[in-house]
């Protein structure tokens, strides 16, 4: 068995530490605001064109058809999701049983549970990742406010500090039955057909 | 089965013949060690037959404001025993005790935490830097007096 010393040991470089530190602390900067939720479909929005409406809603009712969700779970939270995805409660009904572990097919993203500054960037580059349109639904108390941990050093306080939030479904965690809820809503909200308008542009996080 | 907790003052005895005034305070289930003489006294620990431990479960540390305190948890795989080795730091600015990366690896990880929270370094840990919090974060939040 080799000693100690001649162990090749997968430690980062300090040069990518330092990087990384000004990431989060440029994040941490800038999220000092929640960025503004998307809803402006709550107005009710009358497209006004009659043929690009109806374009509009055959579009949305075939993305709200088949959403496939972003895989990753931050916390405890992502068990919930993983029951909702399981055959109990059985998320293939609503055509989202393919959780994608690449944000490039991904058409939402659920976060998941707490979310700290340290994961802040990955979370931010995965929805960058994302082809338009995309949604986000925060699950479950840390991530619509930190939570129990809104105040600590290291959790950021709300999801919509780093991404735009299209729905907030509350518990902690929320039962399965609690995000299918908040997935109908995102479906029907798919289905007014605005997803691309009133779309925010966030400013590059480099 | 199941693992014995040995008694502070029966290690203790074997530590005082070889180690003389290493010792601080005998407790129940553990010793305090003086820092300078840790290292040797966990190579002891490790390395003698008898106590022959193995694994090193945890490391971790208190703050008592007036030093802080890094615990070492201790088991034998071979002679199914464990044992509480504490040591302590003084200082606020720059609280040090040695590394045991070189007896356990498993320490690696576990004393860059206790650096990262509480702020002890661990003399001669290859790698000692933040691990859960980010590279320019200020403070050592785990320290009682750091809100």
């Amino acid at each position: 068995m080799p000693s100690y010393d001649q162990l090749i040991l997968p430690y980062s470089s300090s040069d990518a530490d330092r990087e990384e530190g000004r990431m989060i602390e440029e994040l941490i900067a800038r999220s000092q605001k929640p960025i503004p939720d998307p809803d402006q479909w709550l107005a009710g929005v009358d497209h006004g064109n009659i043929v690009l409406t109806t374009v509009d809603q055959v579009l949305g009712w075939a993305r709200s058809k088949s959403l496939w969700p972003m895989l990753f779970g931050l916390a405890c939270c992502a068990f919930e999701m993983m029951a909702a995805a399981g055959n109990r409660w059985d998320i293939s009904r609503f055509g989202m049983e393919i959780f994608r572990p690449s944000p490039r097919q991904a058409d939402m993203m659920i976060v998941a549970g707490t979310l700290t500054w340290k994961m802040a960037p990955a979370v931010r580059r995965l929805y960058d990742q994302m082809a338009e349109p995309k949604w986000v639904l925060a699950m479950g108390a840390c991530a619509i406010s930190g939570g129990t941990f809104s105040e600590s050093y290291s959790v950021v306080p709300g999801v919509n500090r780093i991404i735009p939030v299209d729905v907030y479904v509350p518990g902690c965690p929320p039962r399965p039955e609690g995000l299918y809820h908040g997935l109908m809503e995102l479906h029907k909200k798919i289905q007014r057909g605005d997803s691309l308008k009133g779309k925010l542009h966030l400013p590059r996080l480099d | 089965m199941g693992l014995k907790a040995l008694a502070g003052p029966d290690v203790a005895n074997k530590i005082e013949k070889r180690f003389p005034g290493a010792i601080v305070e005998i407790q129940p289930a553990g010793i305090v060690v003086k820092s300078q003489s840790a290292a040797d006294v966990m190579r002891f620990l490790k390395e003698s037959p008898d106590l022959d431990f193995n694994y090193l479960n945890s490391v971790t540390a208190a703050d008592y404001f007036d030093y802080f305190e890094v615990v070492y948890h201790l088991t034998s795989m071979s002679r199914k025993h464990t044992f509480c080795v504490k040591t302590r730091a003084f200082g606020r600015e720059n609280p040090t005790v040695p590394s045991v990366t070189h007896l356990w690896q498993g320490a690696d990880l576990q004393e860059r935490e206790v650096y990262d929270l509480m702020g002890i370094r661990f003399s001669g840990h290859p790698n000692l830097k933040r691990i859960a919090l980010w590279e320019g974060f200020k403070g050592h939040p785990l320290r009682r007096d750091y809100l």
